[in-house]
This record gives structure tokens, sequence and C-alpha cells, in this order.
């Protein structure tokens, strides 16, 4: 294997590692964009979605199809319950309150898959087999394609969502001034509602499609979500392309450094990208300095 | 049209209105006014369903709106300018004014409301000329233009108002207002204007109110109020 091919290796690799990353920073942004806070317990949608395909497709046979349908449409329903008793019945919430409250559905999501599934952690075969595909000298896991599949989908559907649809845009109404959204008869409750659910969905779909790559554990979703955290906010929050160009820039250059330095930076790289950003860019790479100014943060 | 009787509101412990009566019929511009802290935006928030506690009756076209939530109230033609615009800043005007559709779009509304846009950008043609810019980007009087378009997009029958001249030159308020009288001579459109500028405010109302301390102290015709010695002396300033 020479330099070049080796090097188009980690940058497939970086591909397949940056679109996971991508879909959790996604799921933040949909909360973020009509809520204005960050939902820290997305990384463990994720989980719950691998978790629980895992369970239908290896432990009550169901095919595989089925088996993920139903993973994602619990997961969207652990989502609408979460909204409904731990968000809704607050009057007034601040920002922080609410993500302190998410931070604390992150441990009980957590502590409840343990309390279910054990600490092992679980496989999925691949949808298509596990014969790599040959490229130029580097290889690629037919499921990376369905990771890129199903990621172009969820993106070009949500900026649709959001960009043309009257229920997008009141979403986005209720984040950039809730008072201002139930003046126009916004109802701001169902919209938070909607988000949490359609967050869910995509985190519980994202997890269905990356266990066969990620494995999964009771625990995965904490590191995932802090890194998909990472793309968020690299990618500017609430910006959905951006956090895609974001999750794919921090896994490649998770992969170089993992690469090229040592495997044992590789966690660390995302986490000063994050830092850096903070420090520099608060409002991500992508932002329109117009847009900017007129947010809350 | 709007009847109010003994409407008490409280935000936690704090009594902010304090049995408050009124009526608005029909094709009135009505006037309320008042200095900080009176109660006049706890009034105008009361009535469109912002203010979780309150007692009393508010009947609009004789359906009690009391206790309804803020999008019901909206959709039955209530449509408000708040204090201080409000407008989504980061979006631009045109979803500006499609999210003041929201109470009843629907896709078979989409023609009407394209109708509304154009009708919109005929009473502001400003806001025609920076469709496409962000809320935030437009200056103070054609952010003031935008809140009160809108609120109009909803197809209200009562608009209230709540001190859409502040911070304002007084040429554009004086522009603003000659547009709010246009609109009601040419729709059947009712106002509700609640104002701290008691001469701007009285000169285009039929009828007005004087509110303190979260009570109405003062009612009468628009001659009444400009020439009474309490409204001279406290708000326009002569003695």
């Amino acid at each position: 294997m020479n330099f070049a091919s080796q090097l188009l290796q980690y940058t497939l690799s970086g591909i397949t590692i940056g679109s996971i990353y991508a879909m959790v920073a996604i799921g933040f942004n949909i909360i973020y964009n009509s809520t204005g806070i960050i939902n820290f317990a997305q990384g463990d949608f994720l989980m719950l979605g691998g978790m629980l395909v895992v369970y239908f497709h290896k432990t009550l046979h169901f095919p595989l199809l089925i088996a993920g349908f139903i993973a994602v449409l619990i997961v969207g329903g652990i989502g609408i319950g979460f909204e409904r008793l731990a968000i809704h019945p607050l009057k007034n919430p601040s920002v922080i309150t609410l993500i302190i409250i998410t931070i604390a559905a992150s441990i009980l999501f957590k502590g409840g898959a343990m309390f279910i599934w054990g600490k092992d952690s679980f496989y999925l075969a691949s949808f298509s087999g596990d014969e790599p595909i040959r490229l130029m000298g580097a290889t690629i896991l037919p499921q990376t394609l369905w990771i890129l599949a199903f990621l172009f989908l969820i993106v070009i559907a949500l900026m649709c969502f959001f960009r043309f649809t009257i229920i997008g845009k009141a979403m986005k109404a209720c984040a950039y001034n809730r008072k201002a959204a139930s003046i126009v008869g916004i109802n701001v409750n169902n919209m938070v509602l909607i988000s949490f659910a359609l967050s869910a969905l995509i985190g519980g779909l994202a997890g269905v499609i990356v266990t066969p790559i990620t494995l999964v554990d009771y625990d995965r979703g904490s590191l995932l979500g802090l890194k998909g955290f990472g793309a968020a906010i690299f990618g500017g929050l609430g910006n959905i392309g951006g956090a895609v160009a974001a999750g794919i820039i921090i896994g490649l250059l998770e992969s170089y450094s993992a690469g090229l330095l040592s495997s044992g930076y590789k966690d660390a790289v995302a986490l000063i990208i994050l830092l850096m950003v903070l420090f520099f860019r608060p409002g991500g790479i992508f932002a329109k300095k117009e847009v900017q100014i007129l947010k809350s943060f | 049209m709007l009847s109010i009787q003994s409407l008490k509101s409280y935000y936690e412990s704090i009594c902010a209105l304090k049995s408050v009566s009124l009526h608005i019929k029909k094709g009135e511009i009505i006037t309320m006014i008042g200095g900080n802290g009176s109660g006049k935006s706890t009034l105008l928030n009361s009535i469109l369903g912002l203010v979780p506690r309150v007692t009393g009756t508010i009947q609009f076209e004789n359906k009690e709106i009391v206790g309804l939530a803020p999008s019901v109230i909206v959709k039955m033609g209530i449509s408000m300018v708040p204090e201080g615009r409000q407008l989504f800043y980061p979006m631009t005007v045109l979803d500006n004014l499609l999210l003041g559709t929201y109470s009843h779009y629907s896709m078979k509304e989409k023609k009407n409301i394209a109708q509304r846009v154009d009708w919109i950008f005929d009473i502001f043609p400003v806001l025609g000329e920076r469709k496409r810019q962000l809320a935030g980007t437009l200056s103070g009087g054609e952010q003031q233009m935008l809140s009160i378009a809108r609120a109009l997009m909803s197809k209200p029958k009562l608009l209230i108002l709540d001190e859409p001249s502040v911070g304002l030159a007084p040429k554009i308020i004086e522009n603003i207002f000659q547009t709010l009288v246009n609109l009601k001579e040419k729709t059947d459109l009712t106002i509700f204007l609640v104002e701290q500028n008691a001469k701007l405010g009285l000169d285009i109302c039929q009828r007005g109110y004087v509110i303190e301390t979260g009570q109405i102290i003062l009612s009468g015709s628009k001659d009444e109020l400009l020439n009474n010695k309490e409204v001279l002396r406290a708000y326009l300033g002569k003695e």
C-alpha cells in the first residue's frame, strides 16, 4: 500500500465517521432551530436507535427493515415523551434550565439502557454484506454508502422543510422570538414537540444505520454526542448544511491525525476544534455575519 | 365588538390591572393613553391571551375569550402589533409576512396570501422594495411598518397596537398614523391604539380612555379628552 492509497483510505474513513457526526449535529440543530436549546441527549437517541434495532433484529428475529422501522418509531416516541414529561410542564423556563434537563435525560437514557441491555457492546450485520469495495488501492465498506445516502436524503428533506414549508418557518420563528411567535398565532408548545419528535426520529435513524460500523453499547451516545455537538458549533448552530460540512471536516481531521500522527490523538482533535471555534468564531465557520448579529447566540 | 368587564390581571402575585372595563364598537379607532407602568401593555397582552392569570370577562363578537390560547384568539380575528415590534429579525421581510398568516395558512389559501402580500406592498411600498432583506436590517420606521403589516396579514377584524410611535421620527410617525386612518376608512378594520404620546394618539381616535396604575380613570370622546383639564395637565403638558 503506497502513501497515496493510504491517504485515500484515511479520507474514506474520515468521511464515514464524519457523516455520523453530521447526523448527530443535524439533530442538535433541529431542536436548536425551534427552541434555542442544546439537547445533550441527542447522542443517546442514536444509542437507543442502535440498541433497539439490535434487540428487535437479533433477539426477537424481526427482519432488518421492520426492526429498523420499529426502532426509529420508538425513539421518536421517546423524544415525544421526553418533551411532554420534562420540557413541556415547565412554565417560562430559562434556556439554561432546559439544557440542564437534557443532560439529566441523557444520564437517564444511559442508565436505562445499561439496566436493560447491560454493559456489552452489540454488533449488527451490515445492510448489504461486509465485502469491502476496492477503490484505487483503498477500501470502502458498503455500509458507508448507506450512511452517505441516508445523510443526503435527510439533509435535502430538512432543508426543504425549513426553507419552504410554513411549519418549518414557524419552528425557526419560535427560536428567534417566542413571544412574537405566539402573537402571530403560532402554538409554540406544538412546535417544540414537533422539533423533539423530529430530532429523535433522525437520531434513531442514524443509530440504526451507523451501528454496523460503530457497534453499540449503553455509553456509545456520549462521545458521539460530544463530537456531533462540536460539528454543530463548528458549522454554526441551526445551520444544517454547515453541520454536514463541519461533521465531515472533523471526521477527516480525526482520521488524518489518527493515521499520520497517532491514534491516541483522535478524540482530542474534535475537542480542540470545538474550543478553537468557540474562542475565535462562536457563530461557526459558515455563519453569515448579518445573521449572526441578529441571533441571540 | 370587544367588551371587557372588570378585568384583573396578575403577574406572579402582583395585580397589574385592577378591574378594567371598556368597550369597542365595530369600525372605531379607540385610543388609550397612560404612562409607563400604567398597565397598558398588560391589558393588550391579556386580550391576546398572553397573560396566564386573568379574571373577569373579555367578549369578542359576543364570544368569551378569557382562557383561550393566543393561537385561537388570533384565528378569531384579533391581531396585535406588539411593543418593540418583535419581528423575526434573522428572517426576510417576506417570511415575516408569511408567518403573519400562520393562523389560517393552508395550501388552498396560497393564492389569497399572495394577493394579501401584494396588497401590503401597495400600502407600504418600501417593504416591497426590501422583501428579500432580513427584517433586522431595516430601519426603525420600516420595522414598525413591517410589524403592522405582519399583523394585517391575518385579516384581523380588530387590530391592536402597543405604542407604535416609540423611538420613531415625528415625520415617520405621522406617516404611519395616516396609513392607519386610511386603512380604517377603506376596510372595516377596527383599531385599538395604546399610546404614551397623547396628542398623536387622541388626534386620530373617535373615543379614548385614560389608564393609570391599572385602572381606567377617564373616558370620553376625542374632544372631551383633548379639553379635559387632567389630560391637558398630565399628558399634553398644558396648564
